[in-house]
């Protein structure tokens, strides 16, 4: 039994060095206590309300999210905005639907089966309204990004003015944590920028930690649902393990040899 | 097979068994004679069976929702992420049941290595068990490909090219595996066709791994050649069923724990972005199951020499049995061999890591030597060794260790070891 716990302790082991392996070049990012990570991690409600709201106001005029849906909105384990909030939230979207019985196409207010409405017509509009860069689609930003949610929080708040030496083309940034350090956003939040109908303070670490936990929803939304299975499951592993350890015990006793 | 003919108790059962000896296998399957001493090193068999079977059901659940499709790859794997029942489930069970899947073979091969499982009588099994890896390892790739993710596109474009090293016929080749002149539609679903297909192949090649393995029956820790049945076996069921359980529901603890609570650390961020043929990622890395090959691809510097190297890095495998000249199998007799087994291990981690990291300055040279080493150990100690190692005398069986007094006999014991531990 001994030698079998070895055993595994050495798997963990070897499993755990290994995504250090892919870890090239480590940069030391800001980050903040996540309520979705560990074993019971849940999303805060209000965080991933005001993160949708941080992301309908600033974001959103880029940033498309075209895994999105309006019901998404009001799904469990999301924002859960109630249904007539989320509801009024689509229809306050314009959509173009159609073609309808003369052949026309037509725009409509947003329903709940829709998906969110892009910002742009396609890429090529998209590049060339941000100086031939593309804003990319936030649906799964954040499994996209090789720091995850603490890079998306730095770089929210990463910018500063760039050390001497380095010079920025028009339309070009700097930000410490991006790859280059070079960006083509332009700094996007601000203290007070916008007005949370909750009262909490707008500041730019507010704002940035709000959407960062949206866009980690919208990346995962069944993330609090895999928490739950996972724990339930896990336990129900380790009590069958215990049980079959004991009748292997009890089969392997008939023998003189121990396992 | 079996050493004593087998007869079904009912009449029913008789008729049927006459016609199609069903009956016959599982009696023989139920009671195959089973060294008594195996340790959980073994246990890895059965798990690998489990993966198996777990990656072809989820494989045909995600089938139905996955389209194959440059244009909706992506979008419906998202699709099953977010819309399908349990899909995300489904999904990550699939994603890393892979990584599962290839830890739990590199055990079950490097575990044929400490034993000495390769050596006569057992050089089929072993060299169907060198194809099924390959297939998984095609298998694992073309699979990556699938969600047509960055990684996926520009990992296909890495790989396919490497055909284009082959002189006169290679440009032809790639344009051929490609069904067009750069990775693209035609590409995704040949591959999706052949990732459906290639997993049917390695379960048809286990059915003939375990036969083949049941003609000599198992090797064991101390490698000798056991009496079946005797009283240094037992029978299959219930002891090596109930000991394979207990490993493989721990191996499922492991399983659960990346499922439910880091799906994404075995694979690449990277692949969150669909492909773009105008944009090459910083760094392009395959799975980690198959870094150490990569290091020895690029530790080459020309490039028809690098695939040379890096294929005959899994083909050296198959001539193992006769590049160990040694008659005794296990390491446990094998006191030189023992140390150089685990520098091979070393080594093959080593070529893991530097595989992961950009290929220049002294990642490149840990490469080269690294890969020098690699194959040094194939083909030069090995051979060496068999003739000039002092090999400890070996029991002549598992339960009468004879030769009485020798020291070694007490490590050839299951349950010595574990004293030394305490």
């Amino acid at each position: 039994m001994k030698k079998f716990l070895n055993l595994f302790f050495y798997i963990i082991f070897s499993i755990s060095f290994l995504p250090s392996a892919f870890a090239a070049e480590k940069v030391e990012y800001l980050t903040t206590d996540w309520s979705f990570k560990g074993l019971f991690g849940k999303f805060d409600r209000a965080a991933l309300q005001r993160g949708y709201h941080v992301y309908t106001e600033v974001c959103s005029s880029c940033h498309s999210m075209k895994y999105l849906s309006y019901r998404n909105l009001a799904q469990e384990g999301g924002p859960e905005f109630t249904e007539a909030e989320a509801k009024a939230i689509a229809a306050s979207f314009e959509v173009t639907d159609g073609p309808n019985s003369d052949g026309e196409m037509f725009t409509r207010p947003a329903k709940l089966s829709d998906k969110f409405v892009m910002p742009y017509e396609n890429v090529k509009a998209a590049q060339a309204a941000n100086g031939g860069a593309y804003p990319p689609d936030m649906s799964v930003l954040v499994k996209a990004r090789g720091g995850g949610v603490d890079y998306i929080y730095s770089l929210l708040q990463g910018y500063e003015d760039p050390p001497a030496g380095i010079t920025l083309d028009d339309g070009v940034y700097y930000n410490k944590y991006m790859y280059g350090n070079k960006i083509k956003m332009a700094n996007q939040l601000s203290d007070g920028l916008i007005e949370y109908s909750d009262g909490t303070k707008a500041t730019v670490e507010q704002m940035s930690k709000d959407v960062t936990t949206f866009l980690m929803w919208a990346a995962e939304p069944h993330l609090e649902s895999r928490h739950k299975m996972g724990f339930k499951a896990i336990v129900y592993l380790i009590i069958l393990t215990i049980l079959v350890y004991f009748s292997m015990k009890r089969i392997w006793s008939r023998i003189e040899t121990k396992v | 097979m079996s050493d004593h003919e087998y007869i079904p108790k009912s009449n029913f059962g008789k008729w049927f068994n006459d016609r199609l000896p069903l009956l016959t296998l599982a009696n023989h399957l139920t009671d195959y004679p089973t060294p008594k001493n195996l340790n959980y090193w073994w246990t890895f068999g059965g798990i690998l069976t489990f993966c198996l079977i777990t990656q072809i059901v989820t494989g045909l659940v995600l089938a139905m929702h996955y389209i194959a499709h440059a244009d909706m790859a992506f979008d419906s794997v998202e699709h099953i992420m977010r819309d399908v029942n349990y899909g995300w489930l489904i999904r990550y069970i699939h994603a890393n049941g892979a990584s599962m899947f290839f830890l739990a073979v590199y055990i079950h091969i490097f575990r044929s290595l400490f034993y000495g499982s390769y050596k006569a009588p057992r050089e089929i099994i072993w060299i169907i068990g060198i194809i099924i890896y390959l297939l998984m390892m095609a298998a694992a790739f073309m699979g990556y490909v699938l969600p047509w993710g960055q990684m996926s596109f520009w990992g296909a474009t890495v790989i396919t090219n490497l055909f284009s090293a082959i002189p006169l016929v290679g440009e032809g080749i790639v344009t051929w595996l490609w069904g067009g002149y750069s990775v693209d539609n035609p590409t995704l679903t040949r591959f999706f066709t052949l990732h459906y297909l290639i997993p049917f192949l390695i379960l048809g090649l286990v059915v003939l791994h375990i036969w083949a393995l049941h003609v000599p029956g198992n090797n064991n820790p101390i490698g000798i050649d056991v009496k079946k049945p005797s009283k240094d076996t037992v029978p299959f069921h219930p002891y090596i069923v109930i000991k394979d359980a207990f490993a493989l529901l721990m191996f499922m603890i492991v399983f659960a724990f990346f499922v439910f609570y880091t799906p994404n650390i075995l694979g690449h961020a990277d692949n969150y972005i669909e492909a773009n043929p105008l944009v090459t990622p910083a760094h392009i890395v395959p799975e980690w199951y198959l870094l150490p090959f990569y290091a020895i691809l690029r530790s080459v510097p020309d490039k028809l020499m690098g695939v040379i190297a890096m294929l005959s890095a899994i083909f050296i495998l198959a001539a193992l049995p006769w590049l160990d000249t040694s008659k005794i199998r296990s390491a446990v007799f094998r006191p030189l061999y023992r140390q150089f087994y685990w520098i091979l291990v070393a080594d093959v981690l080593i070529l893991g890591y530097v595989g992961a990291m950009p290929a220049e300055g002294l990642y490149l040279l840990i490469a080269r030597v690294a890969t020098a080493y690699y194959f040094l150990h194939f083909l030069v100690i090995l051979p060496i060794l068999g003739f000039k190692e002092r090999t400890l005398p070996v029991p002549l069986s598992i339960t009468e260790p004879i030769l009485g007094g020798s020291s070694n006999l007490a490590a050839a014991r299951d349950d010595s070891r574990l004293e030394k531990l305490k």
